[in-house]
């Protein structure tokens, strides 16, 4: 399980009756609540550069011969999955 | 007597727009958002000039809208920076989103409200009504009664916002037409007493964009189901605790200005006559002057009339106005707004309810006078006078009066 928060200063001299901040980073990122997840089929995969330019949060990573997906920032959207004209990747379950 | 002499102050004659620009001169404003709108423009223009001029070190930012202007100000405060912006009317109507955010943010801007009737029909003549309107969103609010009275408010303001106790944002109204262009003498306090009087500001200690202090800004509290609504119910509570404080910390601001500067304004409510008083009239700004006038005469005749003049409208100072307005027969409310609903003046809504406080209640009644720039001459506040000594006799409080439906 992944630490929840952190606080990110001291911030014990601010009233907590005064106004609403938020002085804790919470570390998930979308990898972490993510339900389906990218997979690329290199064999398919022409490197057109479709998915990078779709992905909403540009995690999709130039390799040499192809295009992966950074699965730490992937939210698994499937837009990738979607608009790839090699139909290249495809959305599989995450385990339990 | 003493030895040390004050250093002189300089009289000027000024209306009350360039009063409220010299005040934020003096009180070393760091960033000015604006957008002119009629009867406000002037101010803003004088602040452009002592910039150019080089009298005042401030960033002027002229932005597209009044939204704007209010938002880029909230960044500036959340900077560390003293802030101010004036508008009024539709400027003000357009600001209202940024507006309701700033004292929840506990945001200490200082904004003057150069007072407007509001639309329709179309205005662009004095009236409270465009301050009445946003009278519950937060703001403190006090209301001017001369020139003199608006630089020195003005500047007090930003003691009241700053105050760690306090935390809000101050409107300091003044009328349009009749203080906005009204020249009369003022007396400039010096840079080196606004300074003993004014701390450095201290604007972002509890919300900043500050990289050293890196945190969230206004996040969503949650909503019901989980501990959502309660932070949001602290929050509530806190800012009406800020507003409470206000009370207090006008009090003292008006204490220290008296006490450095030399000048002495009532900081809650003013009682004018009042000691042996049987009927009372209440004002709010600038009609004050006529009304004293008003009251002067009716003396004159015999009559045991006072008057006690709101300057504080938000906090409203229940206890003073109750305290004040004790053990008279009968009560006059003069209001330049109109509450809808009520059919009556937002201000004599206000009085009635701080009566329910009073050791002996009196009668009250409602008049109504200068919408949209119309004039509240002393003649006006003589028949209210004749009006609110009928109902000290009977005691028979009528509709409403318009003092100026039939000028």
């Amino acid at each position: 399980m992944k630490q929840q928060s952190y606080p990110m200063f001291d911030s014990s001299q601010i009233p907590g009756d005064l106004c609403p901040i938020a002085t804790k980073m919470n570390p998930m990122l979308p990898g972490d609540w993510r339900s389906m997840k990218p997979v690329v089929d290199r064999a398919k995969c022409v490197k057109c550069a479709v998915c990078w330019l779709y992905c909403p949060v540009q995690c999709v990573v130039e390799k040499a011969a192809w295009f992966d997906i950074n699965l730490v920032t992937c939210k698994g959207c499937g837009i990738c999955a979607k608009e790839c004209p090699q139909r290249a990747i495809s959305m599989v379950e995450e385990a339990s | 007597m003493s030895a040390v002499l004050k250093p002189k102050s300089k009289a000027i004659v000024c209306d009350g727009n360039e009063a409220a620009a010299w005040a934020v001169t003096l009180a070393r404003v760091d960033m000015v958002a604006v957008y002119p709108i009629t009867p406000q423009s002037s101010l803003v223009e004088y602040l452009a000039k002592f910039v150019a001029d080089g009298k005042l070190n401030a960033e002027i930012v002229d932005v597209e809208g009044e939204h704007s202007v209010l938002s880029v100000l909230h960044g500036g405060a959340l900077a560390g920076a003293r802030t101010y912006t004036g508008t009024c009317g539709p400027g003000l109507a357009f600001m209202f989103e940024p507006y309701l955010r700033t004292p929840g943010l506990r945001m200490p801007l200082v904004m003057s409200i150069v007072t407007r009737d509001t639309l329709t029909p179309q205005s662009v003549w004095g009236g409270h009504q465009d301050a009445m309107s946003v009278r519950e969103v937060g703001w403190v609010q006090m209301y001017c009664e001369t020139v003199q009275e608006v630089l020195d408010t003005t500047i007090m303001a930003y003691k009241v916002a700053e105050h760690r106790d306090v935390m809000l944002p101050v409107n300091v109204c003044h009328d349009g037409n009749y203080l906005s262009y009204g020249a009369a003498r003022v007396e400039l306090p010096t840079q080196e007493e606004v300074d003993a009087f004014l701390p450095p500001p201290a604007t972002n200690w509890h919300a900043a964009l500050d990289p050293s202090r890196p945190m969230a800004v206004d996040p969503l509290t949650g909503g019901s189901g989980g501990p959502g609504p309660a932070l949001f119910v602290r929050y509530r509570k806190g800012e009406c605790a800020g507003m409470q404080h206000a009370l207090a910390a006008i009090e003292a601001a008006h204490e220290d200005w008296a006490r450095i500067v030399g000048r002495r304004h009532a900081p809650l409510v003013e009682s004018y006559r009042m000691d042996d008083a049987e009927t009372a009239l209440v004002t709010l700004g600038s009609m004050t002057g006529a009304g004293k006038d008003a009251v002067d005469e009716a003396r004159s005749r015999g009559q045991r009339v006072g008057l006690v003049k709101v300057k504080t409208y938000r906090p409203f100072p229940v206890q003073a106005i109750a305290r004040a307005l004790s053990g008279v027969k009968a009560v006059g409310v003069v209001d330049r707004s109109v509450s809808f609903g009520w059919n009556c003046g937002p201000l004599y809504q206000d009085v009635i309810g701080a009566l329910q406080f009073a050791s002996k209640r009196p009668a009250a009644m409602s008049f109504i006078g200068g919408l949209a720039g119309a004039d509240i001459t002393t003649d006006h506040f003589g028949r209210v006078i004749e009006r609110v000594q009928a109902l000290a006799q009977d005691g028979r409080a009528g509709e409403t009066v318009w003092l100026n439906e039939k000028d």
